[in-house]
């Protein structure tokens, strides 16, 4: 049988609300960071369903999230690198104990 | 006339002022004192001969066919307000400015050379002969001007002057608080001069004194029939304009300064406060005299005024401790005595009555000997408070043995002010009475009352200070002459006083330039000084030598002595007025208002915004996730808003 | 060129006083006060050269309704210029500004701490001062009236005494609310100003000279503008920056404040809301009549009880800043002349008057006059100069409150229906309550016996403060003593202005 866009844009859409939810529950930030993963990820997998259904003769898509992974890795060595130094510092990855430069 | 004399006449007392007020502190005191006594003996000088160049020279600028007329010597712009109405500066010579000069310019330097010996030992001499200077100046402008805004100007400056003398004895709270009284009260006054000037100005388009009296039916035409509250607009200009005298002159119920402002050295109140600033409401009266000859409600107004006053005065003076006091509130009775004279003359012929103006001249020869004998009572009263070192008669008594010079001049003083014959009081009176019978008899019959009163007063005084009973404080102490730089006017003063009757004053100065041969009207006469001698006799029985009797009238009706003593209250009900109601209430609730109201509005502004926005900012609260939620919602409700307006 | 307009060159030397003044240190006191004298002094000499020049022009025959005037484009697609031109009153108002700039740089000769920077702030709200009062481009205007506006915070909030936070954003925010308004009713002007597909301008004679907007416009911009440069004329009931502003800021500061910032509320008055505006003006007079009648009263009953020396001048000034107000509301020449004649008495006494109260406050600590007495016996020669501010305070023939204060009574005057005669008369009446808050302060403040036996040490005025008080002294004087040409000058610059007005009125 056929596949609607749908049985492709609903997971994705799943996983995204995963991400949100796991972002605002979550007070870790390395579960922070896996959530907000998760988002870019689905949108990812959109720009693919999208270039696929819509546009299927080019590769704009394909290539935009190529691109989108490649900067995802290093935005995500950039917030680990992050992490990590708060940790030596203060000892603890909570968000709520991360509030230094607050005051 | 060339005008050289009349500007000099103005400007020598004002460069006085600027010298010896810019230059004194660098000054030694004899320097300042003889620089000031020439000054004021030079203007003197010219005052006397540009007076009798008006009188006497026949020039026709000044008299034609025996008509004394007005004459502008110079009138220069200072201020155009609109095209037609200018304040000029200007010196106007006529009959009463004429006058005014002699008699200002006499008693200023007889002043200038009394305060040589009576203040010299005071700190601040230098600036007690500027600010006399000043003075001097102001008050010659007032009389010589030749429209009603330089008049108000010169009369400020008279004000301020008289409050700068006043205060001249800065440190003592008593003459500060004096000073201030007689400047507001006097100023509340002028805010009624000003109002008038603004309504007349306003009707005329002309603030000139030869514009307005030369044709009095036209300022009457000239407001239209306009009425307020029922009087026309003239009547209300003229009340208010004579307000301005009220204040000035000390009339009721502006009279209150006047007695405090004897806190000031006494031969300022000799100068100001007896002789020349407070006949200034006269003199404005005389000035405007033929506007308020249209104007009969304004007459009758000034007739009642000065008829209440006259007496109030007389009878508070009987009941006064202090020398000056008594000698003001006299001051304040005669002054009073002048305004009933001017308010019943008439401008034109009546029935019955041989010269309608009479109470006019009355009133102007009444001004000039007052000036004299009133100066020297002042000065008599200086000599005395020199001696004794205190200001009430009950320091004194029997002095006529140790101060013979200051007992003569002050006997003559007092019998001039009580109308003896042939002192020069007895004259002036005499024709004020007449006039006063000629118009109603009720006038002539209060007034000679008055005149009763005027004697018995005086010569309480008089002998309470030089016979009654020898104070014992003379052994330790012992009282004597003044130098002769004080005796000197007094003697001078004393002479004036006994002859200054017999100047044909009517053929100088009447309100039309007219010549009046002044003859004594029997009956008054007779009457007025029958009055004065019983009251003078009372007087002597009552306090010649030290008796009881004193004691015995004054407990036959306490109250009414303490009444009388304490001035009917006067001071404590404007007292209660200014501070309890002005102070107390509408300015403290205003800055209340102020402070609570509007300051307060404003304040809450700022507050309602700090309240909103400390409500708010809890949601920046620098928490990604609780941004994440709101983002989020505002995501889904956008999308739902979308959604909606899509189907 | 730019520079060969004279009046550039009021706004030029503060420009050139602050790049000298940004290359001294703050420790180097008398290059700064070289700096300063050597700049306020060619003011003063710019504008008494501008004022002779002037005359001599219109001797000659000059009769254009502004001269000197001059117009470059500074931003094209709003049609905004900066524009120049003086009448008369604007003359006048410069050499008001430039004395009272001179007589405040001597006044604040030992500033402390950071002097620097506060002459550059100083000079900086002079050059807005100067350049509102040479601008006839209602933007350039505005501009410059912002650039005086914005100093005053600093000014107050740093160098100034007791709640100097609280004032000086108050002041601030107050005025700043009214500017608010002043830009909307200055916009609908512009956008109101050219006729149906015509280029709007900003240009205040253009604006005039073609009378386009429409009335019912013209009742609203009128109270936007009216109110906008009200507030800073401090007119009751927006008037409470000034008590607390003025006891606040520091001596220089009030003088300039008082002296010259408050008069540019007057002048906008005039220039913008009844110039552009006279129909309105026609119409809706009577609302700030009453509201500038009841600042007269009020302003002066408040000051009646207060006891903080500049209190009391801060309530005086909301009084005769009203009268400023209410006898340009009158419309006729004779009390507009009044007007700006007490714009100029009211600068020069008042400046005077701060002027005298930091030289006290500099030497006793206090402004409380009831813990003050007898100090004319101290300091002779500052209490003298106090008594000359309150005689001309009080309206003293002689000085130039009185013949301020008569013209605007006369001129109030001539309008004879009964509203405004009971609001001159109730305006006359300030003239007592005048004499008494300035007797009450003279009395308490110099006569009578030393208060403090401390302040029997204290010294006299130094040379600097006498030079700075013997400035304003000169001017006020003479404006007391030759009041007429200042009257006559005026009096034709507001020729083309009374004929706005009776064109409005038919």
């Amino acid at each position: 049988m056929d596949l609607s866009i749908l049985w492709y844009l609903v997971p994705s859409v799943i996983m995204f609300v995963c991400g949100v939810y796991g972002f605002i529950t979550r007070k870790n930030m390395v579960a922070i960071l896996i959530s907000l993963e998760l988002m870019l990820n689905s949108a990812d997998l959109n720009f693919v369903i999208f270039n696929r259904f819509l546009f299927p003769g080019s590769m704009e898509g394909m290539v935009f999230t190529l691109f989108a992974i490649a900067i995802a890795a290093a935005e995500t060595a950039l917030a680990i690198a992050i992490i990590i130094n708060i940790y030596r510092s203060i000892g603890s990855t909570e968000v709520t104990e991360t509030n230094k430069l607050k005051h | 006339m060339d005008i050289t004399l009349p500007i000099l006449i103005l400007a020598l007392p004002i460069a006085m002022f600027l010298i010896l007020g810019i230059g004194g502190v660098k000054m030694s005191r004899k320097v300042a004192g003889v620089l000031g006594i020439l000054g004021m003996g030079t203007t003197a000088t010219l005052a006397y001969i540009v007076a009798f160049t008006y009188f006497f020279s026949g020039n026709p600028d000044f008299i034609i066919d025996g008509v004394r007329l007005q004459y502008q010597v110079f009138d220069v712009t200072w201020l155009a307000f609109t095209q037609k109405l200018i304040v000029n500066i200007g010196f106007l010579l006529d009959p009463i400015s004429a006058m005014m000069l002699v008699v200002i310019t006499t008693i200023s330097f007889l002043v200038h050379l009394y305060s040589w010996g009576y203040m010299e030992h005071e700190p601040g001499f230098q600036r007690y002969y500027a600010f006399l200077s000043l003075f001097s100046f102001s008050m010659l402008g007032l009389v010589v001007a030749t429209n009603i805004f330089q008049m108000y100007i010169f009369w400020e400056l008279v004000g301020v002057s008289s409050y700068l003398l006043i205060g001249f004895f800065y440190k003592l709270p008593s003459a500060v608080s004096a000073s201030k009284k007689a400047f507001i009260v006097t100023r509340f006054a002028d805010l009624g001069f000003l109002i008038g000037i603004l309504i007349l100005s306003y009707y005329t388009d002309t603030f000139n004194f030869i514009n307005l009296t030369s044709n009095p039916e036209a300022v009457l035409t000239s407001t239209g029939g306009a009425t307020f509250m029922g009087a026309s607009v003239l009547t209300w200009a003229m009340v208010l304009i004579f307000t301005g005298g009220m204040g000035k002159s000390a009339m009721m119920p502006l009279h209150i300064w006047l007695p405090d402002a004897m806190e000031g050295p006494t031969p300022v109140s000799a100068l100001i406060h007896a002789a020349t600033m407070v006949v200034a409401g006269v003199y404005l009266v005389a000035r405007m005299f033929p506007v308020y000859c249209v104007v009969d409600a304004a007459m009758t107004f000034i007739c009642v005024v000065g008829a209440i006053t006259a007496f109030y005065a007389a009878v508070v003076a009987c009941a006064q401790i202090d020398i000056k006091r008594v000698l003001a509130f006299s001051t304040i009775s005669q002054i009073a005595f002048m305004m009933v004279s001017l308010g019943v003359a008439y401008d034109r012929p009546i029935e019955g009555v041989h010269y309608a103006g009479l109470g006019y001249m009355a009133g102007m020869f009444h001004l000039f000997t007052h000036a004299m004998f009133k100066a020297l009572l002042f000065l008599g009263a200086g000599a005395l408070i020199h001696a004794v070192h205190s200001n009430n008669y009950t320091a004194m008594g029997g002095l006529r043995k140790y101060m013979p010079i200051t007992h003569w001049t002050f006997l003559i003083g007092c019998l001039a002010i009580a109308g003896i014959w042939p002192f020069s009081g007895f004259f002036s009176k005499d024709e004020m009475l007449a006039a006063m019978f000629a118009r109603h008899w009720f006038w002539g019959a209060w007034m000679t009352m008055v005149a009763g009163l005027t004697a018995f007063y005086m010569f309480r005084l008089y002998y309470l200070i030089f016979w009654w009973e020898e104070n014992p404080h003379y052994k330790e102490h012992k009282p004597h002459d003044a130098p002769w730089q004080m005796s000197l006017p007094l003697i001078f003063l004393a002479l004036v006083s006994c002859v200054a009757g017999f100047i044909p004053f009517g053929e100088l100065v009447t309100w039309d330039g007219v010549p009046y041969h002044i003859h004594i009207e029997l009956p008054v006469a007779a009457t007025s000084l029958s009055v004065a001698v019983i009251a003078i006799l009372l007087a002597t029985k009552m306090y010649r030598v030290k008796n009881d009797l004193p004691t015995k009238v004054k407990n036959f009706w306490p109250t009414l002595w303490e009444a009388a003593h304490r001035r009917f209250y006067w001071d404590e009900i404007y007292q209660f007025v200014v501070h309890k109601i002005i102070f107390g209430i509408i300015c403290r609730s205003i800055a209340w208002f102020d402070r609570h109201v509007i300051d307060a509005t404003m304040d809450g502004m700022a507050k309602v915004t700090n309240v909103a926005s400390n409500s708010i900012k809890g949601m920046q609260s620098g928490n990604v996730q609780a941004y994440v939620i709101w983002f989020f919602l505002g995501a889904v409700a956008l999308a739902g808003i979308t959604w909606l307006c899509l189907v | 060129m730019i520079f060969d307009n004279l009046l550039i060159w009021f706004v030029v030397i503060p420009v050139l006083m602050m790049a000298g003044l940004g290359l001294c240190r703050n420790s180097s006191m008398n290059a700064i006060r070289a700096v300063m004298v050597v700049g306020s002094t060619l003011l003063l000499a710019l504008a008494v050269w501008l004022c002779v020049d002037f005359l001599c022009l219109r001797h000659n025959g000059a009769d254009a309704e502004m001269l000197y005037t001059g117009s470059w484009m500074w931003y094209a697609p709003l049609n905004i210029h900066l524009a120049v031109g003086v009448d008369g009153i604007s003359v006048l108002m410069l050499m008001l500004s430039a004395i009272i700039v001179f007589a405040g740089t001597f006044a604040s000769w030992k500033i402390n701490p950071l002097p620097k920077n506060f002459f550059l702030w100083f000079t900086l709200l002079s050059t807005g001062v100067f350049g509102f009062f040479i601008s006839i481009d209602m933007f350039t205007m505005f501009m410059f009236y912002e650039v005086a506006l914005i100093p005053m915070y600093l000014l107050i909030g740093f160098w100034g005494t007791g709640r100097k936070e609280y004032s000086a954003m108050k002041l601030t925010l107050m005025l700043m609310g009214g500017s608010a308004f002043l830009m909307l009713g200055l916009l609908g002007i512009f956008w109101h100003s050219a006729p149906e597909g015509g280029v709007p301008t900003w240009n205040i004679l253009e604006i005039a000279r073609q009378a386009q907007i429409d009335p019912s416009w013209q009742r609203l911009l009128f109270c936007f503008t009216f109110v906008g440069f009200g507030v800073l004329g401090a007119m009751f009931p927006f008037h409470t920056w000034s008590p607390d502003g003025h006891a606040c800021a520091p001596t220089a500061v009030s003088m300039l404040h008082a002296g010259v910032l408050m008069k540019l509320g007057g002048y906008g008055c005039f220039r913008i809301a009844i110039y552009l505006l006279p129909q309105a003006a026609n119409e809706l007079a009577w609302i700030f009549i009453i509201l500038t009648g009841i600042s007269i009263v009020y302003g002066a009953f408040s000051a009646c009880v207060q006891t903080d020396l500049k209190y009391i001048n801060a309530y005086s000034s909301v009084s005769h800043c009203g009268m400023v107000l209410f006898a340009l509301l009158m419309l006729n020449t004779t009390a507009m002349t009044g007007a700006i004649m007490q714009m100029l008495s009211h600068g020069l006494m008042t400046a005077l008057f701060f002027a005298l109260i930091g030289m006290i406050y500099g030497r006793t600590h206090t402004r409380d006059i009831r813990q003050m007495g007898g100090l004319m016996k101290i300091m002779p020669y500052l209490g003298v100069c106090y008594m000359i501010a309150g005689f001309a305070s009080l309206g003293l023939p002689g000085l130039s409150g009185f013949v301020a204060e008569m013209t605007i009574f006369v001129g109030s005057f001539q309008d004879a229906d009964t509203f405004h005669r009971i609001f001159v008369i109730l305006a006359c009446s300030a003239i007592v309550t005048t004499a008494v808050y300035i007797l009450r302060v003279v009395g308490k403040l110099l006569l009578g016996p030393v208060y403090d036996d401390h302040h029997l040490t204290l010294t006299d005025a130094n040379w600097f403060e006498r030079f700075s008080t013997v400035t304003l002294i000169v001017c006020i004087a003479g404006i007391g003593c030759f009041p007429n040409w200042i009257s006559e000058t005026i009096q034709h610059s507001f020729a083309p202005i009374i004929a706005a007005i009776q064109g409005g009125a038919f």
